[in-house]
């Protein structure tokens, strides 16, 4: 108890420092992939894709980042047991913080392609079962977020499926694809503003004290999305079918149409992705602050302070401008493959995903929820080529990024207990 | 850092870009038969020479194409398409080049003139032939826009579209090589036996040329039926 009245203030900074930290290589690393697909499809500049990043990682970190972060904060630990001994919660969460951070720039120098999410569910694994003991974690709730690493995928996939044959079916494949496009994208639009909205009103808005609930929220979802359909309408209608564009390739017309859609399942991407991700790094910070202001006592309930959210929103975003650039530029430059209507469907598959996992409070890798939604835009036979020995790199990187985590953050639990103590 | 992303690594290169290429190799081999046969008529075997070795080295060209592409299909690439089929449709590609060299290779070998009733219908024989390899080329750049539609739908009715009119040229092509073949009866006994013997040959082999390109468009029919 006395550890935490004598240096309170300092664990609340250093978990500040370090939460953001840990934000800035979300930031950094993942919301490239986010946004990759929207530049490598050409739908998107680089410039407008970090400008949509910033806007959109941030409020869906502020709007609906609140349920992932109860996960990571007291899902997958049993704060009951640490209420004698609070500061152990303290060290615990500043050490995941720190080990995935850490775990997190190691694996981009490297080069390998980890999740942000496993690295902070891993760290918190590790100094729960090993620093306090094997039964303060939640292993159901572990098992749960383990199953969601393959349910997540498949769901991403299963939509992006339906999604392009759809595309196929009402676009691509008639008689006019140009008039069928201008027809049925706006539908399409309406779609991901109704899905947003949704999930903004239902789950994201309660910690600034708005609940309208289910009826509400989807009246009021449906006029967004009515507005969002009436945007497109008004940006698609300077878009006219060029012949001489058209020579070497039918569908170029008809792609500038999808490239106006993707604007919008790109800015869907970016909310998805700053909904779920920003809660790994903000969990645990929470989770200091709460303990540290409530002067040692472990609560079972807090309220999520909304500066939190915001620190987790600029971390981000700092990382994105700071570094993200130029990850973005490399996936943009290279995905030769996307074009705007195949860049779409995974997109907003992916999107929705992330989205309805936020929503149900699952913390879910984005990276891996974009791989699936790939894969199941090529099994419509969408793209020329997938390969995939990747898949088979991914669930390695899925194995070693979970004791990796845990080891890093029980070497720097016991470091800290060291210090403090 | 260029190739560490997951999502990026996804996405392997695509065979049908060089299959596209290759196509537009095979047909820009095969249709320098046309300058070949102009030479031979004229009898200025030195510029059939210069021809044949073009032929040749765009053969070659072809064939090295040709293995990268098979080199670099491995098994763990997950094409919309299966890859014996388009394995067979390459194959198929490749013995259009094939044939024009063989065609170009022995009438330079043997310095086989033409006899001068025959060359005006020869002539146009040839470029009967190579219409059919002109428009596999072009059933084949639809490639792009077929996998875009997911190999579905109305680009389907119009590369099989395209498909048909390449057997209606191959048609034609039949038709000429009869008229050639009775065009050439007419004049063998003024010819040494065997230099008629090898005309027949060429003949047949021209008409070959076409029957290849066909194939190619049945081959790509296969990737469309799945």
């Amino acid at each position: 108890m006395s550890i935490i009245a004598e240096y309170g203030s300092i664990l609340v900074i250093m978990a500040c420092v370090f939460g953001f930290f840990m934000a800035w290589g979300v930031g950094a690393n993942d919301v490239a992939n986010a946004m990759g697909t929207s530049v490598g499809s050409k739908a998107l500049t680089l410039k407008q894709a970090i400008i949509i990043a910033i806007i959109f990682e941030f409020a869906g970190a502020y709007l609906a980042g609140g349920a992932v972060t109860a996960t990571i904060r007291k899902g997958i630990i049993d704060p009951a047991i640490l209420s004698g001994t609070p500061e152990l919660l303290v060290y615990g969460m500043l050490s995941a913080l720190l080990a995935a951070g850490i775990w997190l720039l190691i694996a981009t120098a490297m080069g390998w392609p980890v999740s942000t999410t496993h690295s902070i569910v891993g760290a918190i694994v590790g100094f729960a079962a090993v620093g306090i003991s094997v039964d303060a974690v939640h292993w159901a709730k572990v098992g749960k977020i383990v199953a969601s690493w393959v349910v997540s995928p498949l769901t991403a996939g299963f939509i992006a499926f339906f999604l392009f044959r759809s595309v196929q079916k009402l676009i691509l494949d008639t008689e006019d694809p140009f008039k069928n496009a201008k027809k049925y994208v706006p539908m399409y639009i309406f779609l991901v503003g109704f899905m947003i909205s949704m999930v903004t009103f239902t789950k994201g808005l309660k910690h600034i004290g708005l609940n309208p609930g289910f009826a509400n929220s989807a009246l009021i979802s449906i006029g967004i999305a009515f507005l969002t359909m009436l945007l497109g309408i008004f940006m698609l209608r300077n878009i006219k079918a060029k012949t001489e564009d058209d020579r070497d390739y039918h569908f170029a017309s008809v792609e500038k149409v999808f490239g106006v859609l993707m604007m919008f399942t790109a800015c869907a991407m970016a909310f998805a992705h700053g909904s779920n991700d920003v809660a790994n790094a903000v969990g645990p910070l929470a989770a200091v602050v709460g303990v540290v202001g409530s002067a040692g006592e472990v609560a079972q309930k807090s309220a999520m302070p909304v500066w939190i959210l915001l620190l987790g929103g600029a971390g981000i975003v700092a990382g994105l401008v700071m570094y993200g650039h130029k990850v973005i530029a490399t996936v943009g430059n290279n995905i030769t493959e996307l074009t705007p209507s195949r860049g779409f469907a995974a997109t907003l598959a992916a999107a929705s995903t992330v989205v309805f996992a936020s929503g149900t409070g699952l913390p879910i890798s984005t990276t891996h929820t974009l791989v699936g939604a790939v894969l199941g835009v090529g099994l419509a036979r969408g793209l020329s080529a997938l390969n995939l020995q990747v898949v088979g790199t991914i669930f390695v990187s899925w194995l070693v990024t979970l004791p990796a985590g845990a080891f890093l953050s029980i070497v720097i639990f016991f470091t800290l207990k060291g210090i403090f103590s | 850092m260029v190739t560490n992303n997951p999502i990026l690594q996804m996405f392997a290169r695509s065979p049908f870009q060089p299959m596209q290429e290759h196509i537009a190799k095979a047909h820009a081999c095969a249709i320098q038969l046309i300058p070949f046969f102009d030479a031979v008529m004229a009898e200025d075997w030195e510029e059939a020479a210069k021809v044949q070795h073009t032929i040749a080295v765009l053969e070659g060209e072809a064939d090295t194409m040709k293995k990268e592409i098979r080199m670099n299909l491995p098994n763990s690439i997950f094409l919309p398409v299966p890859r014996t089929d388009l394995l067979e449709l390459l194959r198929m590609q490749d013995k259009i080049a094939n044939r024009a060299k063989d065609i170009a290779g022995l009438m330079l070998g043997r310095k086989m003139s033409l006899p001068k009733q025959i060359q005006p219908i020869v002539a146009e024989y040839v470029r009967a032939s190579l219409k059919t390899s002109g428009q596999a080329l072009t059933a084949l750049n639809e490639l792009d826009e077929l996998i875009t539609a997911g190999f579905r739908g109305h680009e389907v009715e119009v590369v099989e579209q395209m498909i048909h009119d390449l057997d209606d040229l191959e048609h034609d092509a039949d038709e000429m090589e009869r008229e050639v073949r009775s065009a050439l009866f007419e004049v063998e006994k003024e010819l040494n036996p065997i230099d008629a013997m090898f005309l027949y040959q060429v003949i047949r082999w021209i008409g070959d040329l076409a029957d290849k390109a066909q194939q190619v468009g049945s081959r790509l029919q296969l990737l469309l039926a799945k």
